[in-house]
C-alpha cells in the first residue's frame, strides 16, 4: 500500500488560501489526492477550490474526517500549525515551509512527544518537496509527471535532486513506490532512518535510494540501521563533495561543522557498511539498477 | 548571523555573565581614552573581526602604557587580519575592543550549541579552556562534558550544579557558575542563538568567574523577530558578492574555481558542483535561485555570477518543479542581451515547461550550448573552459 499515504487518505491543507497554497492544492487534487478541505483561521465557513475551509484543525477532523495535513503556513506561524495538527489527532503532517526558526522546530518536536506513540503525529519536513506515491496521491510541490509507478523507494533531503533521481529511474524503466523529501533543515520531523523503517515494512517497496548531503548525523544513523536491521538493498548518493567546511550551502542544515559530516566522510562510512554508492549524481539511477541485479543487503 | 566579541559580551553581561571592563574604539585616540576610563595598569587591545584565531595572528595585544595602546590600535585598525579561520584575504578590522587585563588562575571552555543529534540545546564544557573545541576534542576528548537541555523544562539548576562539580570548581565558585550558565542559556533561548561560546571562561586570581572571550551566532530564520540582533549585522565582515546576492534573495557562496553555477535547489546545486569537479573543473560558486524564479531573478543571478572576475564559463542547471523552464530561458536570453556575456554558457533544462524553455533558447540564435542531462552539462562546461584557455 505504499508508505505514508494513498488515494484514500483524507488530506487537508493548512495555509490553502495563500497564492502558493492554492496553486499546489489544485495540482494535488488534479493528481488524485483526496483533499477534503483547508484550514485558515478566520476564513471558516467559506469554500475554496470546491473544498470547505475550517477555522481550526479540530473542526476539519470533526467535519471532514481529516487524517493528514500539508502545511503551507509562513515561517513565523508554521511550528504553531504543526502543533495544532498534532493536538487535533492527525497522523501525518508534511511541511513545505522554508525558513522556520530552529528553536521553533525544537519546541514543536518536543511537543509531539506529549502524545502516546500510537497517537503521535508523524512530521515530514519542514523545508521539503513533500511525499508522492505515484499513481496514488501526492502531498507537496513536486512535478508529478517525472515519477512513474514502481517499486523503488526514494528518500532525500533535497527536492530537486530527488526529481533528478526519479527521472533517471524513469529513463531506465524503473518506477517509484513512494518518494519522500525529509527537507534541508537541521532539525526535521522525520529522519532518514525513520523513513527507511517505513520502506522496510512496505511490501510494495523492493529497494531504497537515499539521497544525503553534507552536515548532520542522519545518514550515518540510517546506514547503521540498514546494516543491523534492514533486509532490503540500499543505494545512496551524498551531495557536497566540493563544499568547503563551515559554509552553509543553501540549506540551513547543509554545513560541515563536525567530524564525519563532510560528503567524503559520509560516503566512506556508507561504503564501508556495504551501501551501494552512486559515485556521482548522474549515476543515481544506474546505481539502483545495478544493485537490483546484484543486491547488497543489510540485516 | 555572527556578531563581534564586544557585542556578545554586552549581551551576555545583560544576562548576568561577568565580563572584563572594556570599551570600543574606532581610532587609536579612542583606544587610549577607553583605557584611561577603565583604569588599571594592564590592558588588552583586541581586533574585532568575525573569526577566531586572532591571538596567534597578532589581533590581540597586551599593553602596559598609553603609547603601546595607541600603537596596537594603529597597527590593527584598517588592516585585514588573516587568521587560520579566515581565507587568505582575511577580515577587515574596523574597530578594536580595549579591556582591562585579567589575572588568570585557570582557563575553562564553555559552549552552548544547537545539537543536531539530540535536537536540543547542548552545553559543552571542559577544563581544557583556551584551545578551540576541535583541538580539545582531538587532544583531550575525555575532558569534554555535555548536558542536554529539555526545551519543556529549560536548564534545570541541578544540571548546572552537576556540571560545576564535574569541572572540579571550588565550592565557592559553584553558585557563580550556576548563575553564569543560566544566564548564557537564557540569552541563547531568548535571542534565538545557534551558538554561544565562552572560551576561555576563566577563574581569576581574585576568585571570580569571568568570560574572557565570547562568540555568539544567531539563527538567520529567526531574525524577523529579533530586530535588535539584526541591527548588529556588520557587512564589512561579509563577502561583498554574498551580501549582494542575499539582498536579491539568492543563496550564493563564493568559491575559488572558474565555472560559474546557477542552479535551482540547494541539493541539486551541490550535486552539480560535484559533477563539475568530477569532470575535471572547479566551481566558482554555489548559487541556488530558489523556487518560482522569474526571468528577472535569473537575470539578477547572472549579474551576481558574472560579477566574479574568475568566472570563465557558466553552467545553468534547472530541474523545474515549482519553477518554469520557459521563465528561466527568458532570463538567460535577457542576460545575454543586457549583460554582454563574453564567456561560454551551458544550459540544461528539465522538468516543468521544458519544451517551451528549449524552444526559447534555440530560437534566440544566441551562442548558448545546451545539454539534456546533468553529466553532459558538466562535461560541456569543462570542455568549453578548456577550449577557451587552449
Amino acid at each position: 500500500m505504499t508508505i505514508l499515504l494513498d488515494r484514500t487518505t483524507r488530506v487537508i491543507v493548512q495555509g490553502m488560501s495563500g497564492r502558493i497554497g492554492q496553486f499546489h492544492t489544485q495540482m494535488m487534487i488534479d493528481y488524485g489526492t483526496n483533499v477534503v478541505g483547508g484550514v485558515t483561521p478566520g476564513k471558516g465557513g467559506t469554500t475554496l477550490l470546491g473544498r470547505p475551509i475550517f477555522n481550526t484543525v479540530k473542526e476539519a477532523v470533526a467535519q471532514a474526517g481529516a487524517e493528514a495535513t500539508l502545511v503551507f503556513v509562513p515561517p513565523p506561524f508554521a511550528a504553531d500549525a504543526i502543533m495544532e495538527a498534532a493536538d487535533a489527532g492527525l497522523r501525518l503532517a508534511v511541511c513545505v515551509t522554508d525558513g522556520i526558526p530552529a528553536q521553533d522546530m525544537m519546541r514543536a518536536k518536543r511537543f509531539l512527544r506529549r502524545y502516546r506513540a500510537e497517537a503521535r503525529l508523524r512530521l515530514i519536513g519542514p523545508n521539503c518537496a513533500g511525499v508522492i506515491s505515484p499513481g496514488q496521491a501526492m502531498m507537496g510541490i513536486m512535478p508529478d509527471h517525472i515519477y512513474s509507478q514502481g517499486r523503488i523507494g526514494i528518500v532525500g533531503r533535497s527536492g530537486t535532486l530527488g526529481y533528478e533521481a526519479a527521472s533517471q529511474l524513469k529513463a531506465l524503466g524503473l518506477g517509484v513506490s513512494t518518494s519522500v523529501g525529509i527537507g534541508g533543515d537541521p532539525i526535521n520531523g522525520s529522519s532518514f532512518r525513520d523513513i527507511l523503517e517505513l520502506f522496510e515494512a512496505d511490501p510494495e517497496t523492493d529497494a531504497v535510494l537515499m539521497i544525503g548531503e553534507i552536515g548532520g548525523p542522519q545518514e550515518a544513523e540510517a546506514a547503521r540501521y540498514w546494516k543491523e536491521q534492514m533486509r532490503k538493498p540500499l543505494a545512496a548518493y551524498v551531495a557536497g563533495l566540493s563544499a568547503p567546511k563551515g559554509r552553509k550551502m543553501g540549506h540551513a542544515g547543509a554545513i560541515i561543522s563536525a567530524f564525519g559530516e563532510s560528503a567524503q566522510e559520509k560516503v566512506e562510512m556508507l561504503a564501508e557498511l556495504g551501501v551501494a554508492i552512486a559515485p556521482n549524481p548522474s549515476l543515481m539511477g544506474e546505481t539502483v539498477a545495478r544493485m537490483l541485479e546484484r543486491p547488497a543487503t543489510g540485516g | 548571523m555572527d556578531i563581534h566579541e564586544y557585542q556578545a559580551k554586552e549581551i551576555l553581561a545583560r544576562f548576568g555573565v561577568t565580563v572584563p571592563a572594556g570599551g570600543l574604539a574606532y581610532s587609536p585616540e579612542q583606544a587610549s581614552y577607553c583605557a584611561r576610563e577603565i583604569g588599571g595598569e594592564r590592558w588588552v587591545v583586541k581586533a574585532q573581526i568575525h573569526a577566531g584565531g586572532r591571538g596567534e595572528a597578532g589581533g590581540v595585544r597586551l599593553c602596559r602604557t598609553d603609547v603601546e595602546i595607541m600603537q596596537a590600535a594603529a597597527d590593527m585598525l584598517g588592516r585585514r587580519l588573516v587568521t587560520r579561520q579566515t581565507d587568505q584575504r582575511g577580515k577587515l578590522v574596523g574597530r578594536v575592543y580595549v579591556e582591562a587585563a585579567t589575572a588568570i588562575r585557570q582557563e575553562l571552555y564553555l559552549g552552548l550549541v544547537l545539537d543536531r543529534a539530540a535536537e536540543r540545546i547542548m552545553v559543552v564544557a571542559s577544563r581544557s579552556g583556551g584551545m578551540d573545541i576541535e583541538q580539545i576534542a582531538a587532544e583531550s576528548p575525555d575532558s569534554l562534558l555535555r548536558i542536554v537541555i529539555d526545551p519543556a523544562s529549560g536548564l534545570v539548576e541541578f544540571q548546572a550544579r552537576e556540571l560545576a562539580f564535574a569541572l572540579a570548581l571550588d565550592s565557592g565558585l559553584v553558585p557563580k557558575f550556576v548563575r553564569l550558565l543560566r544566564g548564557a542559556y537564557r540569552a541563547f533561548r531568548d535571542l534565538d542563538a545557534t551558538m554561544v561560546e565562552i572560551n576561555p571562561l576563566v577563574v581569576t586570581e581574585g576568585g571570580e568567574l569571568v568570560a574572557l572571550d565570547c562568540k555568539m551566532s544567531f539563527d538567520d530564520n529567526a531574525l524577523f523577530r529579533r530586530p535588535r540582533i539584526a541591527e548588529l549585522r556588520d557587512r564589512s565582515q561579509e563577502d561583498p558578492r554574498e551580501s549582494a546576492a542575499a539582498d536579491r534573495g539568492l543563496a550564493y557562496v563564493g568559491l575559488d574555481g572558474e565555472i560559474g553555477c546557477m542552479i535551482n535547489g540547494a541539493g541539486l546545486a551541490m550535486a552539480t558542483m560535484d559533477m563539475i569537479k568530477l569532470a575535471g573543473g572547479a566551481p566558482a560558486n554555489f548559487l541556488d535561485i530558489g523556487g518560482g524564479a522569474s526571468p528577472e531573478r535569473v537575470l539578477e543571478a547572472f549579474r551576481v555570477v558574472l560579477g566574479d572576475a574568475n568566472v570563465k564559463a557558466m553552467l545553468v542547471n534547472i530541474f523545474a518543479g515549482i519553477n518554469r523552464c520557459d521563465w528561466v530561458a527568458e532570463g538567460v536570453v535577457a542576460a545575454f542581451r543586457e549583460l554582454d556575456v563574453k564567456i561560454p554558457v551551458v544550459v540544461r533544462l528539465s522538468g516543468t515547461n521544458v519544451e517551451a524553455g528549449n524552444r526559447i533558447i534555440a530560437e534566440s540564435g544566441l551562442p548558448i550550448v545546451t545539454a539534456s542531462t546533468l553529466a553532459e552539462a558538466a562535461e560541456k562546461a569543462v570542455a568549453a573552459l578548456r577550449t577557451r584557455s587552449a
